[in-house]
């Protein structure tokens, strides 16, 4: 099985490929990239006046299988990512039983291989059970497959086992991922804590609630000396903070989800529950600030948190709203629409934070193009428009704020291994 | 004039017009409350409701007379605290409550928002009658038309709100009333209940209660709820009472016709002395009745829309 790209405008990080080439694959593998490569009998894909770019990588992620398939399942889950043009993506361990152990990383896996339509890389828990009590089994949980440890949606409460975490993943160089809340200031908070929350009358979640947590997850990631990433960044100071833990050599990396640089608190006006998040929108200068974080290079990767809820949870008062949102579908063009064309990040920048950086943090051999590179290959026109329609999802979920968004960048075609699985717009 | 929205959710939504054309048909209303014969037929054949999930007995024992003086049927669901994230849910609870012919549906609920999330599901109207933290608008409303029937106006009035302002939805729905109406409201209460960024909605915060009273035209006290001493929000009642309490001492600094208001129940002692709700200033018991008029003109106005079936 042959397919030739032709004429599409090539940018490649890592290889430096900024360029109008022509890709030929093959089993799955890139074989020859070059100009005027001609190939009769196969497929061949035009992609005159389009940017072929290595396909996507999401390092944050919710399936929801097993145990919430009524949200969203492995083949929902894959289909929506393929939509919006990510070819690997890595999901997270708050399902129900949690990805504690062996058994549910295989079904993951396996279950990815025959129902998914994207490589799909579990996320261990870093505490058996997310109570964060005791470590889960993470030897056994990376020689299973996971590529990365969190227990995500809940902070690690224990500095103690926080340190002990990171320590013993070292041993097998396996990444902990930190999801930065103290709880006992979130309180009863649902937004965020400031104008809005105030006239809302919502309890409000303070900034500093992420930023001390950041905080000590960068102190102990430099008394430690062993690497630590943050998820989810959503405000000034948590920047501000990570900038200064690089500058002093901490081995830090971070991620932001595409809501925390295009929406602020202000959405949760009328109590809308689809912006209902946690962390929660922020304010303008926050915005600001995790632009120049990406801009600087303090913020490594943009991550989606796609995290599909069911009608009936977000259908509710606001304080018993789930959090989260779907993001498969929203992100590449809310980072082409409000990073790119504003000339915040070159496309060039854009793939290092959304293939190469996640790549590297995974231990992916992913996120590039180069010959003998697996063929993931994403390909966009950043001009076109579109209005977004959350019913057109491939999601199971349609829980989005982004309905109605008029936003650029579409993706043409989605290719995993070889495989074509978007072609034209289409989900094949 | 007619109401604009279907529902009446909070006052921040309210233009100053509106406010002025309740307040103005309560007037009204209220020769109906103090007659001998409180019954009138404006309401004949329309269906009120009253859901509450939280405990109540004033509020709701005004809205029920009200819709009662006015000759509709009035009818009540409680419905426990408890059940609020369990069982039903309010949409499944107000469409119930919509197909069974109901013409207004008055709803409290302890969470923000619940009553907006009502209105946009059902075709009743909704009265907001206290929700979580945000607004408590029929309060708010019969704060001003009692503040009016003794002033005259609310323009250029000093009004001083005391207590605990972060958990208050009848200080959210006072500023957004009274500074419609062109008074100068300030705030002040212990600084872990003040709630952030509040003077950007237009008025003024002090950390003493002596700045705020000083030549206030009206001082309203909020109730404390002991509960929150047992949050960390404040040391005790006796320390609140030493720095926030109302006396008559301490209200010497106030205007010397001042008037003194508490949408109750009132903590005596605590936030106000006792001498002081007993007081001649003290308005506790026409604010009590006049809920009763300004009530009666929001179902009156809200039944009314009908006619026009421009519900949206």
């Amino acid at each position: 099985m042959r397919t030739l790209i032709k004429g599409g405008h090539v940018v490649d990080s890592k290889s430096k490929v900024d360029d109008f080439l022509d890709i030929l694959i093959e089993d799955g593998k890139i074989v020859e990239i070059g100009k005027g490569l001609e190939y009769v009998n196969g497929d061949i894909i035009y992609a005159d006046g389009k940017y072929v770019l290595p396909g996507f990588v999401d390092a944050h992620c919710h399936l929801r299988d097993p145990g919430f398939e009524y949200k969203e399942d492995i083949e929902t889950g894959t289909r929506s990512a393929a939509k919006g043009g990510f070819t690997s993506i890595a999901c997270m361990p708050n399902t129900s039983p949690v990805i504690d152990n062996q058994a549910i990383v295989k079904y993951i896996i396996n279950k990815a291989k025959q129902e998914g339509i994207v490589n799909v890389y579990p996320i261990g828990a870093i505490s058996k059970g997310l109570k964060g009590d005791e470590l889960s089994e993470i030897g056994e949980l990376k020689f299973a497959g996971a590529v990365a440890v969190s227990d995500d949606g809940k902070p690690l409460k224990s500095s103690s086992l926080m340190k002990k975490a990171l320590q013993y993943s070292s041993m097998f160089d396996i990444t902990v991922i930190s999801h930065c809340e103290d709880l006992e200031l979130v309180d009863e908070g649902t937004m965020n804590e400031g104008y809005m929350s105030t006239i809302l009358g919502l309890k409000g979640i303070p900034s500093a609630a992420e930023e001390i947590m950041v905080s000590r997850d960068l102190i102990l990631a430099e008394y430690t000396k062993i690497p630590v990433h943050i998820a989810h960044v959503s405000t000034e100071l948590s920047v501000d903070l990570i900038r200064h833990a690089k500058s002093r050599g901490v081995k830090v990396t971070c991620e932001t989800c595409p809501h925390y640089f295009t929406l602020t608190e202000e959405a949760c006006e009328g109590f809308n529950t689809m912006a209902k998040v946690n962390p929660p929108l922020r304010t303008k200068k926050d915005v600001q600030a995790i632009i120049e974080g990406l801009k600087d290079g303090t913020i490594d990767i943009i991550a989606t948190d796609h995290a599909p809820h069911h009608s009936d949870e977000k259908n509710v008062e606001f304080a018993i709203a789930a959090n989260g949102m779907v993001g498969f579908e929203t992100a590449l063009p809310l980072c082409i629409t409000y990073l790119v064309k504003p000339g915040h990040l070159t496309i060039e920048q854009l793939v290092e934070k959304m293939c190469v950086n996640p790549s590297k943090i995974l231990g992916l051999n992913k996120g590039y193009i180069e010959v003998g590179g697996s063929a993931d290959l994403t390909i966009l026109d950043i001009d076109e428009e579109f209005i977004v329609d959350i019913q057109k999802f491939s999601s199971k979920s349609k829980n989005s704020p982004f309905d109605g968004f008029k936003l650029q960048g579409t993706v043409y075609y989605t290719i995993v291994n070889g495989n074509v699985v978007v072609r034209e717009k289409v989900l094949l | 004039m007619i109401l604009k929205s279907k529902d009446l959710l909070g006052l921040k939504d309210l233009t100053t017009e509106e406010i002025e054309y309740i307040l103005n048909t309560a007037k009204t209303m209220k020769l109906i409350v103090t007659s001998k014969n409180k019954k009138a037929p404006h309401l004949q054949g329309k269906s009120i409701i009253t859901l509450f999930y939280e405990n109540s007995t004033r509020t709701r024992l005004s809205f029920e007379l009200a819709a009662k003086y006015m000759s509709a049927s009035a009818a009540n669901v409680s419905a426990s605290s408890s059940s609020v994230s369990k069982g039903e849910t309010l949409i499944d609870t107000g469409k119930t409550i919509d197909m069974m012919g109901t013409d207004v549906v008055i709803i409290r609920h302890p969470m923000s928002g619940a009553p907006h999330l009502l209105a946009r599901n059902i075709n009743a109207s909704v009265i907001n009658a206290g929700d979580g933290m945000n607004e408590h608008p029929t309060q708010a409303l019969l704060d001003m038309f009692t503040i009016i029937e003794k002033k005259g106006s609310l323009k250029g009035l000093k009004v001083a709100i005391v207590g605990d302002i972060y958990h208050s939805r009848v200080a959210r729905s006072n500023i957004w009333g009274m500074t419609k109406l062109g008074a100068e409201v300030c705030v002040s209460g212990p600084s872990t209940l003040l709630p952030p960024e509040i003077e950007k909605t237009g008025v003024k915060a002090f950390n003493t209660v002596q700045e705020a009273l000083i030549d206030a035209d009206v001082v309203m006290g909020l109730r404390i709820q002991l509960e929150r001493q047992k949050k960390g929000l404040f040391p005790s009642i006796r320390e609140y009472s030493r720095f926030f309490g109302l006396d008559e001492k301490r209200l010497k600094l106030a205007k010397e016709d001042a008037l003194i208001m508490h949408p109750g129940p009132v903590n005596r002692g605590v936030e106000l002395s006792s001498a002081v709700v007993d007081g001649d200033s003290s308005l506790i018991n026409e604010q009590v009745q006049n809920g009763v008029a300004v009530r009666m003109a929001l179902l009156y106005l809200l039944t009314r829309r009908d006619s026009n079936e421009n519900v949206n």
